[in-house]
Protein backbone atom coordinates (compact mmCIF):
# COMPACT_ATOMS: atom_id res chain seq x y z
CA UNK A 1 0.00 0.00 0.00
CA UNK A 2 1.26 3.42 -0.92
CA UNK A 3 1.27 5.73 2.09
CA UNK A 4 1.33 9.50 1.67
CA UNK A 5 1.17 12.29 4.23
CA UNK A 6 -1.02 15.26 3.38
CA UNK A 7 -2.09 18.43 5.13
CA UNK A 8 -5.55 19.97 5.12
CA UNK A 9 -6.16 21.61 1.77
CA UNK A 10 -3.69 19.35 -0.01
CA UNK A 11 -4.75 16.63 -2.40
CA UNK A 12 -3.57 13.62 -4.34
CA UNK A 13 -4.28 12.61 -7.92
CA UNK A 14 -5.20 9.05 -8.88
CA UNK A 15 -4.58 8.77 -12.59
CA UNK A 16 -5.30 11.90 -14.59
CA UNK A 17 -8.91 12.39 -13.61
CA UNK A 18 -9.43 11.55 -9.94
CA UNK A 19 -8.52 14.04 -7.24
CA UNK A 20 -8.86 13.32 -3.53
CA UNK A 21 -8.56 16.37 -1.31
CA UNK A 22 -8.29 16.57 2.46
CA UNK A 23 -10.95 19.12 3.40
CA UNK A 24 -10.87 18.95 7.19
CA UNK A 25 -9.53 16.92 10.08
CA UNK A 26 -11.43 16.81 13.36
CA UNK A 27 -10.08 14.29 15.89
CA UNK A 28 -10.35 10.86 14.22
CA UNK A 29 -12.69 12.13 11.51
CA UNK A 30 -11.30 13.14 8.15
CA UNK A 31 -13.43 14.89 5.57
CA UNK A 32 -12.45 14.04 2.01
CA UNK A 33 -13.46 15.79 -1.17
CA UNK A 34 -13.42 13.64 -4.29
CA UNK A 35 -13.39 14.96 -7.82
CA UNK A 36 -13.91 12.13 -10.26
CA UNK A 37 -15.59 11.58 -13.63
CA UNK A 38 -19.24 10.55 -13.41
CA UNK A 39 -18.37 7.08 -14.66
CA UNK A 40 -16.30 6.40 -11.54
CA UNK A 41 -18.37 5.18 -8.62
CA UNK A 42 -17.35 6.28 -5.17
CA UNK A 43 -18.76 4.46 -2.14
CA UNK A 44 -17.89 4.02 1.46
CA UNK A 45 -16.41 0.51 1.45
CA UNK A 46 -18.94 -0.72 4.04
CA UNK A 47 -21.70 -0.32 1.45
CA UNK A 48 -20.61 -3.25 -0.68
CA UNK A 49 -20.27 -5.44 2.43
CA UNK A 50 -23.76 -4.44 3.55
CA UNK A 51 -25.23 -5.42 0.18
CA UNK A 52 -23.38 -8.74 0.23
CA UNK A 53 -24.74 -9.46 3.70
CA UNK A 54 -28.27 -8.45 2.73
CA UNK A 55 -28.21 -10.68 -0.35
CA UNK A 56 -27.29 -13.63 1.86
CA UNK A 57 -30.08 -12.84 4.30
CA UNK A 58 -32.51 -12.45 1.41
CA UNK A 59 -32.22 -16.07 0.23
CA UNK A 60 -35.60 -17.29 1.46
CA UNK A 61 -36.03 -20.65 3.13
CA UNK A 62 -39.73 -20.77 2.29
CA UNK A 63 -42.36 -18.78 0.48
CA UNK A 64 -44.90 -19.09 3.29
CA UNK A 65 -44.87 -15.34 3.85
CA UNK A 66 -46.19 -14.86 0.32
CA UNK A 67 -48.82 -17.57 0.65
CA UNK A 68 -50.07 -16.24 3.95
CA UNK A 69 -50.44 -12.81 2.44
CA UNK A 70 -52.89 -14.08 -0.13
CA UNK A 71 -56.47 -13.93 0.98
CA UNK B 1 -33.87 -26.77 -21.06
CA UNK B 2 -34.86 -27.84 -17.57
CA UNK B 3 -33.61 -26.08 -14.49
CA UNK B 4 -34.00 -27.05 -10.85
CA UNK B 5 -35.57 -24.26 -8.83
CA UNK B 6 -35.75 -23.66 -5.15
CA UNK B 7 -39.50 -23.37 -4.85
CA UNK B 8 -41.04 -24.30 -8.18
CA UNK B 9 -39.50 -27.70 -8.76
CA UNK B 10 -38.19 -28.38 -12.25
CA UNK B 11 -39.00 -25.62 -14.71
CA UNK B 12 -38.62 -25.51 -18.47
CA UNK B 13 -36.68 -22.42 -19.53
CA UNK B 14 -35.72 -21.33 -23.04
CA UNK B 15 -32.06 -20.59 -23.52
CA UNK B 16 -32.89 -17.05 -24.69
CA UNK B 17 -34.62 -16.41 -21.35
CA UNK B 18 -31.44 -16.83 -19.32
CA UNK B 19 -29.89 -13.62 -17.99
CA UNK B 20 -26.12 -13.39 -17.66
CA UNK B 21 -24.73 -11.48 -14.68
CA UNK B 22 -21.09 -11.06 -15.69
CA UNK B 23 -20.08 -10.13 -12.14
CA UNK B 24 -22.56 -12.40 -10.38
CA UNK B 25 -24.34 -10.80 -7.43
CA UNK B 26 -22.47 -9.47 -4.36
CA UNK B 27 -21.91 -12.49 -2.11
CA UNK B 28 -22.76 -14.87 -4.98
CA UNK B 29 -20.06 -13.97 -7.48
CA UNK B 30 -19.69 -17.54 -8.74
CA UNK B 31 -23.25 -17.75 -10.08
CA UNK B 32 -23.63 -15.83 -13.31
CA UNK B 33 -26.72 -17.28 -15.02
CA UNK B 34 -30.22 -16.61 -13.75
CA UNK B 35 -33.76 -17.13 -14.92
CA UNK B 36 -36.58 -14.77 -13.98
CA UNK B 37 -39.61 -16.91 -13.17
CA UNK B 38 -43.16 -15.86 -12.35
CA UNK B 39 -44.09 -16.56 -8.77
CA UNK B 40 -47.48 -15.22 -7.84
CA UNK B 41 -49.92 -13.52 -10.16
CA UNK B 42 -51.41 -11.49 -7.31
CA UNK B 43 -48.17 -9.92 -6.12
CA UNK B 44 -45.55 -7.83 -7.96
CA UNK B 45 -42.83 -10.39 -7.25
CA UNK B 46 -40.81 -12.94 -9.20
CA UNK B 47 -38.15 -15.55 -8.53
CA UNK B 48 -34.61 -14.82 -9.70
CA UNK B 49 -33.30 -18.36 -9.83
CA UNK B 50 -29.68 -19.33 -10.34
CA UNK B 51 -29.34 -21.59 -13.34
CA UNK B 52 -26.60 -23.76 -11.86
CA UNK B 53 -27.39 -23.75 -8.14
CA UNK B 54 -30.85 -24.75 -7.00
CA UNK B 55 -30.37 -23.23 -3.53
CA UNK B 56 -29.64 -19.76 -4.90
CA UNK B 57 -33.00 -18.21 -5.61
CA UNK B 58 -34.05 -14.68 -4.72
CA UNK B 59 -37.53 -13.27 -4.43
CA UNK B 60 -37.43 -10.02 -6.36
CA UNK B 61 -40.08 -7.33 -6.30
CA UNK B 62 -41.14 -4.65 -8.71
CA UNK B 63 -39.92 -1.70 -6.63
CA UNK B 64 -42.28 0.91 -8.06
CA UNK B 65 -45.22 -0.99 -6.59
CA UNK B 66 -43.88 -0.31 -3.10
CA UNK B 67 -42.11 3.00 -3.68
CA UNK B 68 -43.95 4.81 -6.48
CA UNK B 69 -41.47 7.71 -6.61
CA UNK B 70 -38.43 5.43 -6.84
CA UNK B 71 -36.09 6.78 -9.50
CA UNK B 72 -32.41 6.67 -10.26
CA UNK B 73 -29.91 7.37 -13.00
CA UNK B 74 -27.76 4.54 -14.28
CA UNK B 75 -24.08 5.42 -14.43
CA UNK B 76 -22.29 5.30 -17.77
CA UNK B 77 -20.36 2.31 -16.46
CA UNK B 78 -23.55 0.40 -15.61
CA UNK B 79 -25.10 1.29 -18.96
CA UNK B 80 -21.99 0.03 -20.76
CA UNK B 81 -21.83 -3.18 -18.69
CA UNK B 82 -25.47 -3.88 -19.46
CA UNK B 83 -25.17 -2.72 -23.10
CA UNK B 84 -28.25 -0.56 -22.65
CA UNK B 85 -29.20 1.39 -25.74
CA UNK B 86 -32.76 2.50 -25.10
CA UNK B 87 -35.06 2.87 -22.08
CA UNK B 88 -37.20 -0.08 -23.20
CA UNK B 89 -34.21 -2.40 -22.67
CA UNK B 90 -34.37 -1.86 -18.94
CA UNK B 91 -36.31 -3.77 -16.32
CA UNK B 92 -35.68 -3.09 -12.65
CA UNK B 93 -36.27 -5.37 -9.67
CA UNK B 94 -35.36 -5.17 -6.01
CA UNK B 95 -34.22 -8.15 -3.99
CA UNK B 96 -36.80 -8.85 -1.31
CA UNK B 97 -36.08 -10.20 2.14
CA UNK B 98 -39.23 -12.06 3.16
CA UNK B 99 -40.48 -11.77 6.72
CA UNK B 100 -43.58 -12.94 8.54
CA UNK B 101 -46.02 -11.35 8.21
CA UNK B 102 -45.41 -10.40 4.59
CA UNK B 103 -45.95 -6.68 5.32
CA UNK B 104 -42.77 -6.76 7.43
CA UNK B 105 -40.68 -7.81 4.44
CA UNK B 106 -38.08 -5.43 3.09
CA UNK B 107 -36.71 -4.63 -0.35
CA UNK B 108 -33.24 -3.43 -1.23
CA UNK B 109 -33.66 -0.06 -2.90
CA UNK B 110 -29.97 0.87 -2.68
CA UNK B 111 -28.82 -1.96 -4.92
CA UNK B 112 -31.48 -2.71 -7.55
CA UNK B 113 -31.16 -5.62 -9.96
CA UNK B 114 -31.16 -4.04 -13.41
CA UNK B 115 -31.90 -6.27 -16.38
CA UNK B 116 -31.40 -5.63 -20.06
CA UNK B 117 -34.33 -7.59 -21.45
CA UNK B 118 -33.08 -7.22 -25.02
CA UNK B 119 -29.51 -8.41 -24.49
CA UNK B 120 -30.41 -10.66 -21.52
CA UNK B 121 -27.81 -9.14 -19.24
CA UNK B 122 -28.15 -8.35 -15.56
CA UNK B 123 -26.30 -6.48 -12.85
CA UNK B 124 -26.97 -5.55 -9.26
CA UNK B 125 -26.00 -1.89 -9.32
CA UNK B 126 -25.17 0.22 -6.29
CA UNK B 127 -26.80 3.63 -6.32
CA UNK B 128 -24.97 6.74 -5.22
CA UNK B 129 -27.92 8.09 -3.25
CA UNK B 130 -27.40 6.28 0.02
CA UNK B 131 -29.63 8.52 2.07
CA UNK B 132 -32.88 8.23 0.12
CA UNK B 133 -32.78 4.53 -0.68
CA UNK B 134 -32.04 2.05 2.11
CA UNK B 135 -30.83 -1.53 1.81
CA UNK B 136 -33.82 -2.56 3.95
CA UNK B 137 -36.83 -0.54 2.84
CA UNK B 138 -39.87 -1.74 4.72
CA UNK B 139 -42.74 -2.50 2.34
CA UNK B 140 -45.12 -1.88 5.22
CA UNK B 141 -44.86 1.82 4.55
CA UNK B 142 -45.65 1.52 0.89
CA UNK B 143 -47.53 4.46 -0.50
CA UNK B 144 -49.17 2.76 -3.44
CA UNK B 145 -51.04 -0.45 -3.86
CA UNK B 146 -49.14 -3.71 -3.83
CA UNK B 147 -51.41 -5.07 -6.48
Amino acid sequence: MLVLSRKVGESIMIGDHIEVKILAVDGDQIKLGINAPKSVKVHRSEVYETIKQQNKEAIPTSLDALKNFKK
Amino acid sequence: MQIQTKFLGEVEVQENEIFTFEAGLPGFEEHKKYALLPLDADLPVALLQSFDEEEVGFVVAYPFAFKPDYAFDLSDEDKADLQIEKPEDVLTYSIMTLNEPFARSTINLLAPVVLNVTKKLGKQVVLADQEAYPVRFSIDVFEGSAK
